[in-house]
């Protein structure tokens, strides 16, 4: 009787479908994975499963309505999105805003990138199976939005940023309760680093993972943590001069490998530095206005409104259509937690903008993960994909 | 039957006597019957139930940040109301908490979970746009979670803070329980101004929701 | 960025080699544009890239934008970036209805995902690329949502005096 052939199970190429609900793609992100045993041989991230149609919506709204809208795309990093709209804006009206409100700008923002490392750390440990450094990184980001819902109103969210500077001063008390955070915050980081640096189980799934050459990720377009891991000392913050940073003296973290130790090393790091200029901020924090004072794009203060016809009116037209905005366009960028955030804004000359568009880091980051995970285990997939830190509210907008 | 208010030294002397055998008779009576709640077996499995939810990690956008991520954490905790086992099976889970946005893509998906959960399920719409589509009123967001999938409890917010997810969550509970939250109609005695949106305005409601509304107003007037 | 009359001779420079590439010079609120010739956008882009004294070697941000009512409506802008000089110039080319326009992704990698936005968001087509598909929206969705003619969409809010339309 002749023999069945035997199929070769050894070399066939399985495709998988991981996600879009998975517990370690971090948010609705669908990799179709070709898989030859547990090596892959091929990767194609799906997206738009959380498409909002941000960019659409914000044609149909004035200028101050848009700033809630791009808010919530990259979620993790709120201030980030409304520094890059408010910033592009006010380049177009080429409005100056006040020392003060550019001191105020670094503290949230530089408090934001803390935020948003914090949860990458919590979540791409869990990933990796060090699940304790998930309410460690938590009880930390719970101080930080206490600080957030404090001065704003909101934990998540909080619109605190306004074409012109910020919406409100901070409280009394906001100072010291930051400075406590302050000096408390690099134990906190030294901490995570006493349990993550030189534990065993880390390093294996981390170190070597997920290489690229520093040339192929500036063909990619990405920039962040992620580039400055391989190699290359690239920082907007430090490359274009915008809001205060010049002021301030903080150093960049660079890698030397790019792999995913690296990484997670570099974001370390640059929790420590944004810890630093939260301090020489609130120690150089000017006194003056927190808002600029042109009533064509800001409102005056309440306390004028029952005296003065003028700040009426432009009360008035302020809040119910809008400044209007003169003919033009304009590509703004700055750096969050993943790279460059940039915003192209293009205004023709009526209360609502013509087009908003987010060049947004994870959406381009996420091309690099081919180049990360073939060739790879599926376990270092997914390390590789923790230490992208894509956030898919800004891939998908 | 009265209950005396004991302390807590005279109950643990009381307890020690039952165990050495020193209660007897009409004390020995009393002193189980104050310890053994009498039910049916429906209320038990359904307080079991709800103090024993088994969530599924399901984070959409904004809201996952808050939970379930945040939930479980050490501020907000969700272990004290049983239900810190986050499964990631839908097959393992009771209860999805749509946190974020639904986008027309993720509709199918989110449809498919929820279908293959078993028996019973509960959904908690959390945040504003997976209640009614949130401040996204465009071509890409599905308005409401409500639109292809049933929905127990929502929960306002953009995005809502953890207390009001835990909020929410008891409510829940007590839906679960069998005893309902009338909600604001209790705290403001307007029984009987509920407008029915079925069929455009005064048509009737229909039996089923006439005599939940009964028995609702009837807990008000208790 | 390059400034005005850094601008220019950069449009000399290009008129050089590739003359007619350059259609118009834009320098807005401290901003440098160059508007091309949609048929030569990869000569232009190439050069910037390759010139020596030049070195755009990165591609910020590719992107598209509506500019209904104007004509030509659509225009694909490349956001380029000299980090060694650390300046940003634009390049600009516009489209009509029925967009095409060559990819540029030989040249940039990086425009692989965002040419896919801009076909979905759009409808511009970009020749050449390897997998023109849509990224964001379902595969089957029909229609340009980006586009200035296309409704948002969504829903009125359902009030009691509205509810009767409604049914």
């Amino acid at each position: 009787m002749a023999e069945a052939p035997i199929e070769d199970r050894t070399t066939e190429v399985m495709t998988v479908n991981i996600g879009p609900h998975h517990p370690a793609t971090h948010g609705v992100l669908r990799l179709v994975v070709d898989l030859e045993g547990e090596v892959v041989r091929d990767l194609k991230p799906v997206i738009g499963y959380v498409h909002t149609g941000i960019e659409k919506s914000c044609e149909d709204k004035s200028y101050w309505k848009v700033i809630p809208f791009v808010e919530r795309m990259d979620y993790v990093s709120y201030f980030f999105q409304m520094e890059a709209f408010c910033g592009a804006v006010e380049r177009l009206v080429e409005l100056e805003i006040p020392e003060r409100a550019r001191y105020l700008r670094v503290i949230f923002l530089e408090l934001n990138r803390i935020h948003s490392h914090l949860v990458w750390l919590g979540t791409t440990a869990l990933d990796l199976g060090a699940i304790s450094m998930l309410w460690y990184c938590f009880r930390e980001r719970d101080k930080i939005l206490d600080l957030f819902e404090m001065a704003a109103g909101q934990r998540m969210h909080t619109r605190y940023f306004q074409v012109g500077g910020v919406v409100e001063d901070i409280p009394l008390g906001f100072e010291a309760k930051l400075r406590a955070f302050v000096e408390d915050m690099p134990r906190r980081v030294e901490q995570y680093q006493a349990l993550l640096d030189r534990n065993e189980i880390f390093l294996q799934r981390t170190k070597g993972v997920g290489t690229v050459s520093r040339e192929r990720l500036l063909e990619l377009g990405v920039t962040g943590p992620l580039l400055r891991a391989a190699g290359e000392p690239w920082d907007l913050r430090k490359a274009f001069d915008y809001l205060a940073y010049p002021d301030f003296d903080f150093k960049i973290p660079v890698g030397t490998v790019g792999d995913g130790y690296d990484r997670y090393r570099v974001r370390m790091a640059e929790m420590v530095e944004s810890t630093r200029i939260v301090e020489q901020a609130l120690d150089g924090l000017p006194e003056g206005p927190h808002i600029a004072d042109d009533r064509k794009y800001v409102l005056p203060p309440r306390s004028e409104l029952p005296t003065s016809m003028e700040a009426l009116i432009h009360h008035f037209k302020l809040v119910t259509e809008g400044f209007r905005v003169g003919p033009g366009e304009i590509y703004y960028s700055i750096e969050s937690p993943r790279g460059e955030l940039g915003c192209f804004v293009l205004a023709d000359g009526s209360s609502k903008p013509a087009r908003v568009h987010f060049r947004d880091p994870s959406f381009v980051n996420l091309q690099a993960f081919r180049d990360m995970a073939v060739g790879s285990y599926v376990a270092d997939m997914i390390a590789s994909l923790g230490m992208l830190d894509p956030i898919l509210g800004g891939v998908d907008r | 039957m009265e209950v005396e208010r004991q302390t807590l030294r005279e109950k643990g002397l009381r307890a020690r006597d039952m165990l050495r055998g020193d209660l007897e008779g009409e004390e020995l009576e009393r002193y189980v019957e104050e310890r053994v709640v009498m039910t049916n077996f429906d209320k038990m499995l359904n307080w079991a139930r709800s103090n024993s939810m088994f969530p599924l990690t399901f984070g959409l956008a904004c809201c996952a940040i808050e939970a379930p991520i945040s939930l479980v954490t050490a501020r907000y905790d969700l272990a004290r109301f049983g239900a810190e086992a986050l499964r990631a099976s839908p097959r393992q889970a009771d209860m999805i908490i749509l946190s974020g946005r639904v986008s027309i893509k993720m509709a199918p998906v989110v449809r498919r979970l929820y279908d293959q959960m078993l028996e019973p399920k509960w959904a908690i719409s959390m945040g504003a746009c997976s209640s009614s589509g949130g401040m996204f009123s465009n071509y890409a967001v599905v308005q409401g979670a409500d639109k292809f999938m049933p929905i127990d409890l929502h929960i306002p917010g953009c995005p809502p803070r953890p207390e009001a997810v835990l909020y929410g969550f008891t409510k829940l509970q007590r839906k679960i329980q069998g005893n309902p939250d009338p909600g604001w109609r209790q705290r403001y005695r307007a029984a009987g101004t509920e407008e029915w949106a079925r069929g455009g305005p005064a048509s009737a409601p229909s039996a089923e929701a006439l005599e939940a509304y009964e028995a609702a107003r009837g807990l008000i007037h208790a | 960025m390059p400034d005005a009359p850094g601008l220019e001779l950069i449009r000399g420079e290009i008129e050089l080699d590739h003359p007619g590439a350059v259609r118009d010079t834009v320098f807005d609120r401290g901003g440098a544009s160059l508007v091309v010739d949609p048929a030569q956008v990869l000569d232009v882009l190439r050069w910037l890239r390759d010139a020596p004294g030049q070195g755009y070697t990165f591609l910020s941000s590719l992107h598209a934008a509506d500019y209904l009512p104007a004509q030509p409506r659509f225009g694909v802008h490349y956001e380029l970036l000299n980090r060694n000089r650390v300046e940003r110039i634009r390049v600009k080319a516009m489209l009509g209805e029925d967009p095409e326009i060559d990819s540029c992704v030989e040249l940039f990698p990086t425009a692989e995902f965002q040419e896919r936005e801009a076909f979905d968001m759009f409808g511009i087509v970009f020749k050449g690329h390897p997998d023109l598909t849509r990224i964001l929206l379902p595969d089957d969705y029909v229609g340009w949502p980006q586009r200035r003619d296309f409704p948002v969409g969504g829903e009125p809010v359902l009030f009691t005096y509205n509810e009767g339309d409604r049914g």
